[in-house]
């Protein structure tokens, strides 16, 4: 992914901080010597080659409702049927396959802890795998956005 | 579940409902417009503001409120890593004592290259860990490397880990609460 200095320099400046007033894009752009119209140009087709997820709010989990991180172990020949059947299940946000017994690793959001129980049970029934149920009990990182190291990339 | 205590030093007011004379539905209504990020139009809080029946100025109170509340961590670009050339992700888990956890736990999220760090239960016996962190690299080498630099800086060796490297992902998208996903 090549992007050029403008892109980089918006990604380097405003993962947080972006501005809340009536034109944030004009006061991102008088910032970085852009127009308007070229940050909103630039951002979107920054999500357009999905280089960005979307320009806004990372909500706080634990107080946005209930979430919790969940792993199954599958045989190689069940993997991509279970990880289907996650995907499927509601509130699912994250599932990735990683190298371990436990093979397949998500996360699970609901509006409350009874609801996101119910979702779990019902998930792991139609499984027939037994589940890591995992929440968070101490959070320590706060998330300030990533610093790119566009060196290590180039 | 438990809020991450290390983060604020104050217990988080009820994000909803505390907003005087602001239609608690509007509220609602913004907070799942926002889960799918700011519109991208030259006044994004007026654009939120039409969609919600709120107001432009208590769209922005409301983000501004939510903020300070840790409601809402950040707000800017979230960046899809993989995209950009971030290619291997480590979730590496450790078996701290608990006594240790806290601590060690604040200690690697303060290192940059660490992405999130969270305390989370063991399942005995199948799962021993208590400690997760997650390291983003550019290669399978680097992130291998940025670990060895971590256990010899912080006298890690004595302490059970294991590395999750990410073979595949499925699913990525951002947590969704009030809207259906």
């Amino acid at each position: 992914m090549q992007l050029d200095a403008a892109d980089k320099a918006l990604i380097d400046s405003y993962q947080r901080g972006l501005p809340v007033c009536e034109r944030p894009y004009q006061a991102m752009a008088q910032n970085l010597g852009l127009t308007e119209n070229e940050v909103i140009r630039r951002l979107a087709a920054l999500k357009e080659q999905k280089v960005l997820s979307r320009v806004g709010p990372v909500f706080e989990h634990s107080q946005a409702g209930a979430s919790l991180l969940a792993a199954v172990a599958a045989s190689p020949e069940q993997m991509d049927a279970a990880a289907a059947r996650i995907n499927l299940a509601p509130g699912v946000n994250h599932n990735y396959a990683r190298e371990h017994r436990y093979n397949l690793w998500f996360v699970m959001t609901a509006a409350d802890e009874r609801t996101l129980k119910g979702r779990l049970d019902e998930l792991e029934q139609q499984l027939g795998l037994p589940m890591l149920r995992l929440p968070m009990i101490e959070g320590y990182h706060i998330d300030l956005g990533f610093q790119i190291d566009w060196e290590a990339l180039s | 579940m438990s809020m991450p205590q290390s983060h604020k030093g104050h217990v988080p007011k009820p994000f909803l409902f505390n907003t005087d004379s602001i239609s608690a539905w509007g509220l609602l209504r913004l907070r799942q417009q926002l889960e799918n990020g700011l519109p991208l139009t030259p006044r994004p809080y007026q654009t939120l503001a039409e969609n919600t029946g709120l107001t432009e100025q208590q769209v922005m109170a409301a983000i501004e409120q939510w903020q300070q509340q840790g409601l809402i961590k950040r707000l800017g670009l979230v960046v899809k890593h993989r995209t950009l050339g971030y290619n291997a992700n480590a979730m590496v888990v450790w078996d701290v004592p608990d006594e240790q956890v806290s601590q060690l736990g604040k200690t690697m999220a303060s290192i940059p290259f660490i992405t999130l760090c969270y305390q989370r239960p063991r399942q005995l016996p199948d799962w021993p860990y208590n400690l997760f962190c997650m390291i983003h690299g550019v290669s399978r080498d680097r992130v291998l490397a940025q670990l060895d630099t971590l256990i010899k800086d912080h006298q890690l060796t004595d302490i059970p880990h294991a590395v999750l490297f990410s073979t595949k992902a499925y699913l990525q998208r951002g947590g969704r609460y009030v809207s259906h996903g």
